[in-house]
């Protein structure tokens, strides 16, 4: 039963009031994109064993999306932060590679 | 193989079992093998009998990192069904129920296959109309099922309530040749047949690499070290990222939490197997007597196999409603089961990037019941170098193509 | 036999007698008494059979752990099986019943099983039963089932007396065990000011120090416990509860507790259960040990107990098991049963300790005071079948050879102490093997850890392996110190208690009794009571290559019992490492799950039953449907008139008289529930045209335009009509069940994806009823309230206005969903059913009728409009549905259009929308396929076309269907065959989808 901390209303939130949305940081492909792109856009995943970027929706509470990195085997939340970004914030890389030194995940560590 | 029979038991009786031999031999790798299978799971091992019983292909290893039928093989709901609405769902899922029910007697195991008869619930009239479309398709596919009404439900499954407030039951999709089997002994009576035609079953042994050369596989690194074969069969379900990691591709899949339960044991009070999927719920009850409920998922990547309590919480809600008396049992045991859920969810059973290495994954919720129809496919697919029947539509060119086999027609409601 | 005392029970109060029935027979117990006590104390030893041979069965323990001692209770609505009464409060007028045996406990059939044990060793069933294949379904495994099962099903007509609830809670440390180590952990964490939950599963502190004995600061630990209770219970940072057990822990610090409110006193008023939902920062396991059985022949006959039961019964409830109890032992602990026993002046015979050089300070007592110590034996065989009459002793280090038989009835044993793990292994706490001690104790290098990644669990006491007493609070001490901490508070006073034990000489190890039993006595050395697995069958498991703990559980069922294997795990465990030849720890532990005991399921649902299962939304026009015949439909989670039924008309007759009034003259539609979503801002029209398949930019204002909506993955999500409000406004109607989804959906593409654009959405939809006026007479209805302009020329169709109506604040949408004169009216939802009254009075001169969704579905099926959800199934992409034109071409991107670009989306050979009509005028079914000729590999046959909507239209009269066919537009006049659920087929025509009022007529006056 995860708790996570909705970086808008500041809520530490529960499982029950939250909405998993999936990998976080993905490009949109639209038109003219090339057909491995948009796949790989809409369905593959990283889905590791370890260190996760993902989207969550208060969904319950203030409705708004942010995203989380969390460890989907010991399910530890290294933070949460806004949903209006492209990459992970510096602080968060931080806080996972005091945690999980020599971390990657895609083109991120 | 000593085989197995009343007779066998009573000649052992007379000396305390001190004969029976072992169910699968004690295996060392060999250097190579024409073929290895990844998973030593209901799958992985179909897919190795049937690669010795179809095709003749017997110097084959099966490698598992913990122990045989360990992972979502043993910590299931046990339900087999077919009913499916897509063509290529309801012939693999056919093909698997179809073997199953002479399953015994091939393997010379009794893996209890009890074709008790499945019901799935119709309670809002967008399932009347979905489960009738269903068996419209089911007649053509040659899956033998049947919408039935509320009374005839009442009739098969006494201790349902007909008319509960906020779901009613308005009818249901009737597979009568649907039921359960005996999950753990699918595994070992697949292990103990392969063990007999030679195979080597390798526990504890875990992949840690694929070797390749020229875009074609050459074989696995293991922690029991390297092992060269000419075909790899990955078929490690709730790992497979990882693996095809190993193999250098990816795939549309994400792995989350099932959630399942049982009561405490009673005596017989139903002897169907029921799916709820409004209420996201599915129950039967076991041989030994305890009903075994199986719950939805968690919405997030999850490997730690355990779950969440409020999926528990709502199916045991939901179901009250509808069997009021699960009211007065207990739950004796809740568990989680970590399942790969495919962009369509639908399984993937497909030749890779990389050649000569064939995957097998993907099956979401409903893997159980397709073992033997998946292995016989896998194992066709890797004897041959390309999908079958069986397997054609499951392929992972579908994603790019959007040719999706996707069986929640169920949209939504919308009026 | 079993019985009374003459004095003692320190839990019991024999002033208050208890009436109760077992089986039928009327027994009397005392206050305090458990069933299992009262029934003993009754001389009723035996109280039920086993699940696999159905031999007889006694309490084994006195606890929480009782494999055997399992009870049908109590009567109709109130009547639960698989009680365990050793843990059942005894109260007056309590019935209950033993299980699993036919036709009697003393006279069962199925006791024939034990006889048969021979051939009916672990995991026979998967060699027998083989052939012939027909013989499994009809034959054996119906007599399995039948034979299998333990208590009695609850009747399945009857609804649960009982209510439930559940409890939130939020707590600095929850300490889980209210035994000295819980009572002193709560105490020095409480004493940082911490908040502190306290949760004990039975109805008494202390948990078994005051049978054990000890003193504590220099008084009986009995007294300690209750003072240590009083300053708990005076200091305000500290809940305390009884009856309440630690159910399961999970992540991030989630704990369910299981509060068992009237179990106890079923007549008191309220709850029944209590489930607690508790989210702890820190999280005390102070849950205590179990005692092991030892496996020798004959363990589980009845009046073999563990000694700490033995003792418990004697000193907690004055009740003896036998008036001669043989102890046997691997330890000194056992000793202080025999004390104990000798004591309250019964007779120890003997005290058979496996160690070679006996114990240490508390043997020596016993000799004092004139007990026979046996050292280095064993019991080679319990004789006896219904009760013990005595034990055949041999040498532990032998075969079994006999040396001497000592008559008694009782034996009390002891295989050593395993610490309680279950609530500190849930969440991921790893275990090690304690070769000293002979148990598992957590491995603190390897705690559960939470969403910091810190350690959130930490064990105390003997729970955490320290089994002496003065051990036990230092170790519960420094727990309730570190859980305070960890949670943010100082520890003031960490004042350590001292306590005053006997010293306890090492355990043995013992496995096996004799060392070396021979297979006939290792075929009667139970290791799981209940459901009959011994000795040997653990042994085969191991020889027949089952080597792994998980496969030898899941081949013998060891441990799968309703006690979840407490007394047989670790027993199992090592009797399987002793045949691998490996050692314990290399085996490995199996996987504690949750509950720690089994939880009723009544506790699970909660207030959450019957007509609060879940919420009903109702329209603000619910009550008057509710007055007028309505026949509901549950949508969603929203109820709508499927049809209103007056008396003497079947629900079609209904159906089609709306249709007909409606067509014919003037129909009312509740359109309340339709999705109403506000988008609003400088990018508003930017947005919405990424989000519809067509421009809605371009939309003027004051004008409506059909929309629809894919996922970027392709496939038709939703649909509606969206009207411009104002330059930067727009109203975007959405499908029944679609509101929340859409604009979720909105908001999902505005927060993750588009966060620059500068748009506002508001779900709006219960801001308003929304009224369809419909038929050829709506508009003279309109005019008749009067106050706004609704001719054909200041509203045409597809327009909207904002005005008073009849007094009324509304907007009126010219829309039609039907192919009539049609206006939706908006008004403010208080203002709803005011509004909707007065169009049905108004409206009576012209017949007004209300209509419900099936008329809806009839009417728009006629003129060929799609219903998501029924042409539409999460496959179906627009341009099979002939909306090409609702597609832009001109628009840059939209959601879904990459998609549609996809190969199988591009394929010409794609199933289309068309209409179909029987040849003999029949309806055709529901989702029925049309077959094509052949069959593909898998032998299936082959489709060309399916129905997606299909009705008896009054108005044409006769049958009307919506399909999906392939190449179906460029197919018509075409006759298919389509499949009835009869296995015959029926011919349809391809035809328009359009079958009323093709050119629009009607709507367009």
């Amino acid at each position: 039963m995860l708790i996570l901390t909705c970086p808008y209303c500041g809520v530490k939130a529960e499982e029950t009031e939250l909405h998993g949305g999936g990998e976080a940081h993905l490009t949109r492909f639209g038109p003219e994109s090339s057909d491995e792109a948009f796949e790989g856009y809409l369905f593959q995943r990283e889905n590791p064993k370890g260190v996760h970027f993902e989207r969550w929706r208060h969904a319950q509470g203030c409705g708004k999306w942010f995203h989380a990195a969390r460890c989907t085997v010991t399910l530890e939340v290294f933070g949460t932060y806004s949903a209006q970004t492209s990459e992970p914030p510096q602080n968060i890389r931080d806080a996972i590679s005091a945690k999980r030194p020599g971390w990657t995940w895609r083109s991120f560590a | 193989m000593k085989r197995y029979s009343t007779f066998a038991i009573a000649r052992e009786a007379l000396r305390h079992h001190t004969g029976w031999e072992r169910a699968w031999r004690k295996a060392t790798p060999k250097k190579k093998y024409d073929v290895v299978i990844v998973g030593a799971g209901g799958h992985g091992l179909a897919t190795a009998y049937y690669l010795g019983k179809n095709h003749g292909i017997r110097n084959v290893a099966i490698l598992e990192k913990g122990w045989l039928g360990g992972g979502n093989t043993g910590r299931n709901t046990t339900i087999i069904r077919s009913n499916y609405l897509q063509d290529p769902s309801a012939a693999i899922y056919e093909k698997a129920r179809s073997l199953y029910e002479t399953m015994s007697q091939d393997l010379n195991y009794n893996v209890m296959f009890s074709p008790r008869g499945l019901l799935m619930l119709a309670q809002t009239h967008h399932e009347v109309r979905g489960y009738e479309r269903t068996a419209h398709a089911n007649a053509l596919q040659g899956v033998d099922t049947q919408f039935i009404g509320p009374q005839k439900v009442k009739e098969l499954c006494p201790i349902i309530r007909l008319d509960g407030p906020r779901y009613p039951v308005l009818g249901a999709l009737y597979q009568a040749r649907g039921g359960t089997a005996r999950h753990d002994a699918v595994a070992w009576g697949y292990a103990r047949a392969c063990s007999d035609m030679g195979m080597d079953i390798i526990q504890q042994c875990e992949v840690t690499g694929v070797r390749s050369d020229g875009g074609k596989v050459r074989g696995v690194s293991t922690t029991l070290g390297e092992i060269d074969c000419d075909k790899l069969g990955i078929v490690v379900a709730g790992h497979s990222g990882v693996l095809a990691e190993m193999a250098g591709f990816r795939l549309p899949i994400e792995s989350v939490a099932l959630q399942a339960l049982v009561s405490e044991p009673i005596k017989p009070a139903m002897d169907v197997v029921i799916m709820a999927n409004t209420v996201h719920g599915y129950m039967s009850q076991s041989d030994k007597g305890e009903m075994v409920i199986g719950g939805g998922t968690d919405g997030y990547n999850n490997y730690t196999q355990r779950g969440s309590f409020q999926h528990i919480e709502e199916t045991v809600r939901s179901l009250i409603e509808t069997f009021p008396m699960l009211s007065r049992l207990k739950m004796l045991r809740q568990w989680g089961g970590i399942v790969d859920v495919t962009g369509d969810r639908s399984p993937i059973l497909s030749k890779t990037p990389l050649g000569n290495c064939f995957i097998n994954c993907g099956w979401g919720t409903g893997g159980f019941k397709a073992i033997p129809g998946s292995g016989w496919a896998t194992a066709e697919m890797i004897a041959q170098g390309e999908p079958g029947p069986l397997a054609a539509a499951f392929g992972l060119e579908r994603f790019r193509e959007g040719r999706f086999i996707d069986e929640s027609v169920a949209a939504g409601v919308a009026h | 036999m079993s019985t009374r005392l003459a004095t003692g029970g320190r839990l019991t109060d024999r002033s208050k007698q208890v009436k109760f029935q077992f089986n039928g027979q009327h027994m009397r117990g005392v206050a305090g008494d458990t069933l299992a006590s009262a029934l003993l104390a009754n001389g009723q030893l035996m109280m039920g059979r086993s699940f696999k041979y159905h031999r007889p069965r006694g309490p084994v323990a006195s606890g929480a752990e009782e494999p055997n001692a399992l009870v049908n209770l109590g009567k109709g609505a109130r009547f639960e099986p698989n009680q365990r009464a050793t843990t059942t409060e005894l109260f007056d007028g309590l019935t209950a019943s033993s299980q699993n045996h036919w036709p009697s406990l003393q006279f069962d059939i199925g006791g024939i099983n034990t006889h048969l044990s021979r051939v009916l060793p672990a995991g026979f069933y998967y060699k027998m039963f083989i052939h012939p294949r027909p013989l499994w379904k009809h034959v054996y495994e119906p007599f399995i089932r039948r034979s299998a099962g333990l208590g009695a099903a609850p009747d399945a007509e009857t609804v649960d007396g009982d209510t439930y609830e559940h409890f939130y809670a939020f707590t600095d440390v929850l300490v889980l065990g209210g035994g000295v180590a819980g009572l002193q952990a709560a105490l020095t964490a409480a004493s940082s000011g911490a908040q502190v939950l306290l949760l004990e599963q039975n109805a008494h502190w202390g948990g078994r120090t005051p049978v054990d004995g000890g003193e504590i600061d220099g008084k009986p630990a009995a007294v300690w416990i209750s003072d240590t209770v009083q300053a708990l219970e005076a200091m305000e940072n500290v809940t305390l509860r009884l009856r309440t057990m630690g159910a399961g822990v999970y992540d991030h610090g989630y704990v369910l507790g299981y509060e068992r409110l009237t179990d106890h006193a079923p007549e008191t008023p309220g709850p029944r259960h209590r489930l607690w939902r508790i989210r702890a920062q820190q999280i005390v396991t102070a849950t205590g040990a179990i005692e092991r059985p030892l496996s020798f022949a004959g363990n589980d006959v009845p009046g073999v107990l563990l000694a700490s039961a033995v003792r418990d019964y004697v000193v907690n409830y004055g009740v003896s098991i036998g008036d001669r109890t043989v102890v046997v032992t691997n330890n000194d602990d056992a000793y202080r049963t025999a004390i104990c026993l000798h004591e309250h002046g019964l007779t120890v015979p003997a005290i058979i300790d496996a160690r070679q050089n006996g114990g240490g300070a508390l043997m020596a007592q016993a000799e004092a005071l004139g007990i026979k110590v046996l050292k280095g034996r064993a019991i080679a065989k319990v004789k006896g079948s219904r009760k013990v009459t005595g034990v055949a002793i041999c040498a532990q280090a032998g075969e079994g050879g006999v040396l001497d038989v000592i008559p008694c009835d009782a034996v009390a044993m002891s295989g050593g102490w395993s610490p309680v793990v279950h609530l500190w292994s849930h969440c991921g706490g790893k275990l090690t093997w304690d070769d000293t001690n002979v148990f598992f104790r957590p491995d603190l290098a390897k705690a559960p850890t939470s969403h910091d990644g810190a350690p959130f669990v930490i064990p105390a006491g003997a729970a955490n392996g320290h089994m002496h007493l003065g051990a036990t609070l230092t170790d519960a001490t420094t727990a309730g110190s570190s859980a305070a901490s960890a949670a943010g508070h100082q520890p003031r006073s960490t004042v350590l208690p001292k306590a005053v034990a006997e010293a306890e000489a090492a355990i043995m190890a013992v496995w096996l009794m004799p060392q070396g039993a021979t297979v006939a006595l290792r075929s009667k050395a139970w290791l799981d009571f209940q459901n009959d697995v011994k000795v040997s069958d653990i042994q085969l498991a191991a020889q027949e290559g089952y080597e792994s703990v998980e496969h030898a559980k899941r081949y013998t069922t060891l441990g799968m019992a309703t006690d979840q294997g407490k007394l047989s795990n670790i027993n199992g465990l090592a009797t399987l490492s002793a045949a691998l030849g490996e050692a314990i720890p290399a085996v490995g532990t199996t996987t504690f799950r949750p509950p720690y005991t089994p939880i009723s399921m009544g506790s699970i649902a909660g207030q959450a039953r019957g007509e609060i299962f879940q919420p009903v939304r109702q329209t603000p026009l619910h009550s008057w449907h509710e007055a007028h015949d309505v026949n509901w439909e549950p949508v969603g989670q929203w109820r709508r008139p499927y049809s209103f039924v007056r008396a003497g008309e079947t629900v079609e007759q209904s159906v089609h008289r709306e249709v007909t009034a409606t067509r014919d003259s003037l129909g009312l539609l509740d359109a309340s529930t339709l999705g109403k979503i506000i988008v609003k801002g400088p990018d508003a029209g930017k947005f919405l045209d990424m989000l519809y398949t067509n421009m809605m930019s371009t939309l003027p204002v004051g004008k409506c335009r059909y929309g629809l909506m894919c996922t970027e993955n392709g496939f038709l999500m939703d649909d509606g009509v969206v009207a411009r409000m104002s330059d930067d406004t727009w109203l975007c109607h959405t499908t029944t069940g679609g509101a929340e989804r859409i604009h979720a959906h909105m908001e999902e593409w505005l927060q993750t994806e588009w966060w620059d654009y500068k748009v506002w959405c508001a779900n709006v939809t219960e801001h308003y009823a929304q009224i369809a006026v419909v038929g050829p007479n709506a508009r003279k209805l309109l005019e008749k309230l009067g106050g706004m302009d609704v001719s054909r020329e200041t509203l045409p169709f597809m327009q909207w206005v904002e005005g008073t109506l009849g007094g009324f604040p509304v907007r009126i949408f010219r829309i039609s969903f039907s192919g009539e004169l049609s206006y939706e009216i908006a008004v403010p939802a208080s203002q709803g059913l005011a509004l909707w009254s007065r169009l049905h009075a108004d409206g009576a001169e012209w017949n007004a009728t209300p209509y419900g969704t099936e008329a809806l579905h009839i009417m728009r099926a006629e003129k060929g409009f799609i219903m998501i959800g029924d042409e539409t199934d999460g496959t179906v992409i627009p341009q099979d549905l002939g909306l090409s034109l609702a597609i832009s071409k001109k628009k840059a991107d939209y959601l879904g259009k990459r998609a549609h670009a996809r190969s199988h989306m591009t394929d010409p050979a794609r199933w289309q929308l068309v209409g179909l009509e029987t040849v003999d005028g029949s309806v055709l079914q529901d989702g029925a396929l049309a077959v094509a000729a052949g069959k593909n590999l898998n032998q299936q046959r082959h489709t060309q076309g399916r129905v997606t909507s299909t009705y008896h239209s009054p108005t044409l009269n006769k049958g009307i269907a919506m399909g999906l066919v392939l190449n179906g537009p460029d197919r018509m006049g075409e006759v298919l065959d389509f499949t009835k659920l009869d296995g015959t087929t029926v011919k349809a025509t391809i035809v328009s989808p359009v079958f009323f009022d093709p050119e629009g007529e009607k709507q367009n006056v």
